[in-house]
Formats: structure tokens, sequence, C-alpha cells
């Protein structure tokens, strides 16, 4: 697999609202051989503090020459990445990780909550492509409308219909995803691609058990290197081990994880 | 650049071994270097040091693992590894594939466990060298980890060494009272070179939560927090012995490495940076080459121990 290391050129910056931010960046390394699910690591500046490089999922890809990562700030790393600007470049490690896998056959319906929502746009727009006869139902959920209209217009721009959902009601279902998601008419053979709010990860994993659905997680860790070789990714799986979000992931076969209250 | 770097002498030696620039990575944070490979010229390398290997395979520590703090992280991995059986049938396979030295860290909680590793790596073709990691509890001890008490870090020097072929290097741990008393009794016992700093121990409080930042409580601290510590200590345990020294902590660059040298180390480490910057390895070798043709360096050994006291 192909990985690389690059000082990337910031070609746009859109903020949705005053804490979620979303960068373009121009790397047609990276933007021609990412898979949706996989994901980047980015450097927040040029000294030593903060020093970890933060992982974010490619959310987006266009032309095999930008690529797009979409996150809330929530701490250090995050606030200094929304105050980049337009012009300036960003060290990025990828593509990294393991990609989601795809069945045209089958139904396949994407979940995608808060920030988590943004691999789902990248495979959105893949399938939509990959299987025309097939498109994938999109179940997306947020606090409010403000975060969650921005990435509801990009799955309607690629011709996807959405079911959204808002914490506080203020766009489509009043409540959570996973509401929206018991009362859809879902096939047998359906696959839940979800990414998400940990709670509400688990909650789709149990819809899927019982319903019988193949279900995809992409897991979302911290982690130092992104490579496979600070081992501080983990997620528990069944068997009792540990596999890593990194390397064995992001993207896992929910049945593989062990699922408990964090 | 490439033809240039060859014609430089950045040559230093370990005890028997002979490396072709003294830049070294830390075990724990290069993997079992295949993971480096698309950003790496691992040839370029002196040496790689290979994940900590313990008798058993082992699971480590539930997460959270790792933790940034100012200018660094705490980990608590908790020694996660194949095992010794399955390091030899499967990583050295591919380990073998790479034309750069290869030293195998190992750990375990009883010096019979120190004895059978060692035993086992002991015929297996393409280990350079073995690096000891003694900062790990003594079982039979009530857990005092073997690398604070003198005469526990001899033992463990002295098992490995009795069934070891290749250099012995002994990984020092920061967190005594006296690191040149452990570096003298190692030293004693027959270590080639001793490694130095492993991580500080240290803690995270999130205090919105009121919890440990890592599951572990504890962990360890590493990064360019420590590099201050380390030096010290490097520039106290070379004037205690004589056997080659190996910088660790905070390394990232060749500057760093240059200092390193300065004040007494052989070789370096350079281990979290790999984490940020994975060419950091390389990117030292290219800067120390650069510097020992612009100083017009015989040698780049001129700077072992070449601090220049005030």
């Amino acid at each position: 697999m192909p990985q690389f290391q690059k000082k990337t050129q910031i070609t746009r910056i859109e903020r949705f609202s005053s804490d979620i931010v979303r960068l373009t960046l121009d790397s047609p390394d990276i933007a021609s051989v990412a898979k949706p699910g996989q994901f980047v690591m980015v450097r927040t500046g040029n000294g030593k503090d903060p020093l970890l490089r933060r992982p974010f999922s490619i959310s987006q890809t266009s032309n095999r020459k930008h690529f797009q990562i979409l996150f809330k700030v929530v701490g250090r790393g995050t606030s200094l990445l929304s105050h980049c600007r337009e012009g300036e470049f960003l060290s990025v490690l990828g593509p990294l990780g393991t990609g989601f896998t795809v069945d045209c056959q089958r139904m396949n319906c994407l979940v995608g909550g808060g920030m988590g929502i943004a691999p789902l746009l990248f495979l959105g727009k893949t399938l939509s492509r990959t299987c025309p006869e097939n498109r994938p139902l999109v179940v997306v959920g947020a606090r409010s409308k403000d975060e969650l209209e921005p990435m509801v217009n990009d799955f309607n721009e690629i011709g996807l219909t959405v079911h959204p959902a808002t914490d506080d009601g203020s766009l489509g279902h009043h409540g959570l995803v996973t509401d929206v998601l018991k009362k859809l008419d879902l096939r047998e053979d359906s696959e839940i691609f979800v990414c998400g709010p940990h709670l509400m990860m688990m909650a789709v994993h149990f819809f899927c058990e019982e319903r019988r659905y193949s279900c995809q997680v992409s897991m979302e860790t911290s982690m130092a290197c992104g490579m496979g070789a600070c081992l501080g990714c983990i997620v528990p799986v069944k068997s009792g081990a540990y596999a890593h979000a990194c390397s064995d992931g992001p993207v896992f076969d929910s049945k593989e994880l062990l699922w408990q209250v964090k | 650049m490439a033809s240039e770097v060859s014609s430089i002498d950045l040559r230093v030696s370990i005890g028997s071994l002979k490396l072709k620039n003294p830049v070294m990575t830390a075990s724990g944070t290069f993997g079992y270097a295949r993971e480096f490979e698309p950003y790496v010229n691992l040839h370029r390398l002196g040496a790689v040091v290979v994940k900590g290997i313990s008798l058993e395979p082992r699971f480590g520590n539930p997460p959270p693992r790792i933790v940034e703090t100012s200018c660094g992280m705490l980990n608590a991995i908790g020694l996660e590894n194949v095992g010794v059986d399955r390091f030899i049938s499967e990583k050295m396979v591919t380990l073998r594939q790479v034309n750069v030295p290869v030293f195998v860290n190992i750990l375990g909680d009883t010096l019979d466990e120190y004895r059978e590793i060692a035993n086992r790596l002991a015929d297996v073709e393409g280990i350079s060298g073995i690096e000891v990691n003694i900062s790990c509890p003594n079982v039979k001890k009530g857990g005092v980890a073997f690398g604070t008490d003198p005469e526990m870090a001899a033992a463990v020097t002295t098992v490995v060494k009795k069934s070891s072929t290749v250099p012995v290097m002994v990984k020092l741990s920061p967190n005594v009272t006296d690191i040149t008393v452990i570096a003298r009794a190692v030293e004693d016992a027959g270590a080639d070179a001793v490694s130095l700093i492993n991580t500080l121990i240290g803690m995270a409080i999130d205090h919105r939560s009121r919890k440990p930042a890592l599951a572990n409580v504890i962990g360890g601290l590493s990064g360019p927090a420590i590099k201050p510590v380390a030096l010290r200590m490097v520039y106290q345990v070379a004037q205690a012995v004589s056997v080659p020294v190996i910088g660790v902590g905070g390394i990232e660059t060749a500057e760093d490495v240059l200092e390193f040298m300065l004040a007494g180390a052989t070789a370096v480490q350079i281990g979290t940076a790999n984490f940020v910057n994975p060419r950091a390895s390389e990117e030292a070798v290219e800067g120390l080459a650069h510097y020992v043709a612009t100083e017009r360096m015989g040698s780049i050994r001129e700077m072992i121990g070449g601090l220049v006291l005030p």
C-alpha cells in the first residue's frame, strides 16, 4: 500500500460553525490512491508542542489531486489547525489504515454521527460511482442543523437521499440516528457502514447483530504514529486481545470487536 | 548527496560491532522496521533496535495507553509483543531482508526468562546485538524493577551475556538515585555497552473527569521534554564507564545527535521523533554527514566526549 509523507498546501478553508472546519489539501500522491475509510496523520504546527500528529479520516477526494479533512475543534491541535490560512503548508502522512470493503450486490446503508460523517461522504461518493444501480441509503445525525446541514448538502450534491436526525430537532428527526435506522425498510442482505460516537456505533452494532446485517465500523482512538509502531491505538477484540486501529483498522467488522460502555 | 555521504566517515564501534553511522532507532518506536520502509532507506541507518520481546506473547495494557504532554508523551503500552518464538519465525524473516544491523530488545520478569530468551536468540541468523531492558518489574523480588538495584541489574547482565554470542547492550532506567552506580554494575558484569535513558516515570490527570489520563495511571515520559535529563545522565555515565554509551532521550535531529556525542555518547537512538517524523533517523544521518563535510572533520568520532567545559 503506498504511503507518503508530504508537505501539502491548504487550498480551501470552510468554517461550518464556530468550531467545525473543513480543510482542502493539495496532494495528488495521497488523493489518487486513498480509499474510503483511510486516514491521514497531520502535524498541527512546526514546533515541539503540541508534539504529535493528529489523525483525521479522509472525507473526500477530488480529481485525484485534492483531499479534505473535516474536524471539530476539541483541543490544542485542532485549535491550531482551525487557525491555519489558505496557502499554508501542512505535513501529512498517508493514506493510512484499511478502508471500507464494499459489495455492490448488497443494500448499503451509511450511518454517521457528528464528525464521524466525514469518511462516509467519501464512501458515499465511491459507492455512487462504482455501484450506480444500487445507491446507498444515508442516515446522519449531529447536535443541530448548523452542524449537519453542510454535510447533508454534500450528500445531496452527489445525488444521495439523506435521512437526517438532530439532538435538538432543528433538522430532520428529533433524536438519534438509530431511531431513524430502525424505521428504514432494509433488505436482509444489508451492509451497514458506521462512524460516529462510541455509544452510537455500539447501538448500531447491536441492532445489526439482532437483524443479522453485516456491519463495518470505523473506530476512532488516540494514536501517536498511525503506522503500527507506537501500539497506542488499541481496540479490544472478542478474543480478549487487542487490535490496532491504525494498521488492523480503523475499519473493522463490528462482530470482531468487544463492545462495552467506556 | 548519497555518494557524498558514503565517502564521509561516520563509522562508530559498539564492542566488536562496527556501525556505518551512530544513528540507531529506539526500541518500541520503530516497530519491526518494515513499518517504516515507505519513508526510510533502512540500509542507511546505523542500526535498528526492534520492539521489546518477552518469552511469552503479551497483550499489553488496556486503553488509553498514550497521552500527549508538553513537548512529549506518556506511554503505558505494557510491553505488548508477539513473544520470542513468533519473533524468530515471523519478524526475523523480514528483518533479515533489510540490510541494517538489528538489535533485539529483550525483557523478562525473572532471571530465568531473560536467560531463556537469550538462549533462543543465540543461534538466530541476522541478529547483530542484544539490548537488555532492565526496567521491568522483578516478579520474585516483589515487582521492584531490575534496573533500580545494582546487584539485580548485574545479575541480568551476567545471564544474558553468558547465553549470547553477539554484543550485549544494557538499557538503563533513569528512575534511580544515581545512574552511574547501575552503569558501573552492568559494565562489571560484562555489558559491551549501555544505552540510556529509558523513559522517565510520569503521570497525567484530566481535572474535568478527575481521572488519570492513562488506564495504567502512570507511564513513561519520552520526547523532547526529557532531552536535558538524558544529556545529563549520558554525560555522567560516559565519565563513569569505559564501554560505549548510547544516548537516548528526545533526540530528533543531527544537532541533537552531536550534542549527545559531545556529552560522551558513541552512538544514539532516535525514539519518539519517529512517530512525528518517520524520516527523522535518515535525516539525522544526512545532517551528520553534512556537518562532518562542512567542518572538514576526519571522522564523526572526533565528537565523542568532545565537550568544551567552561
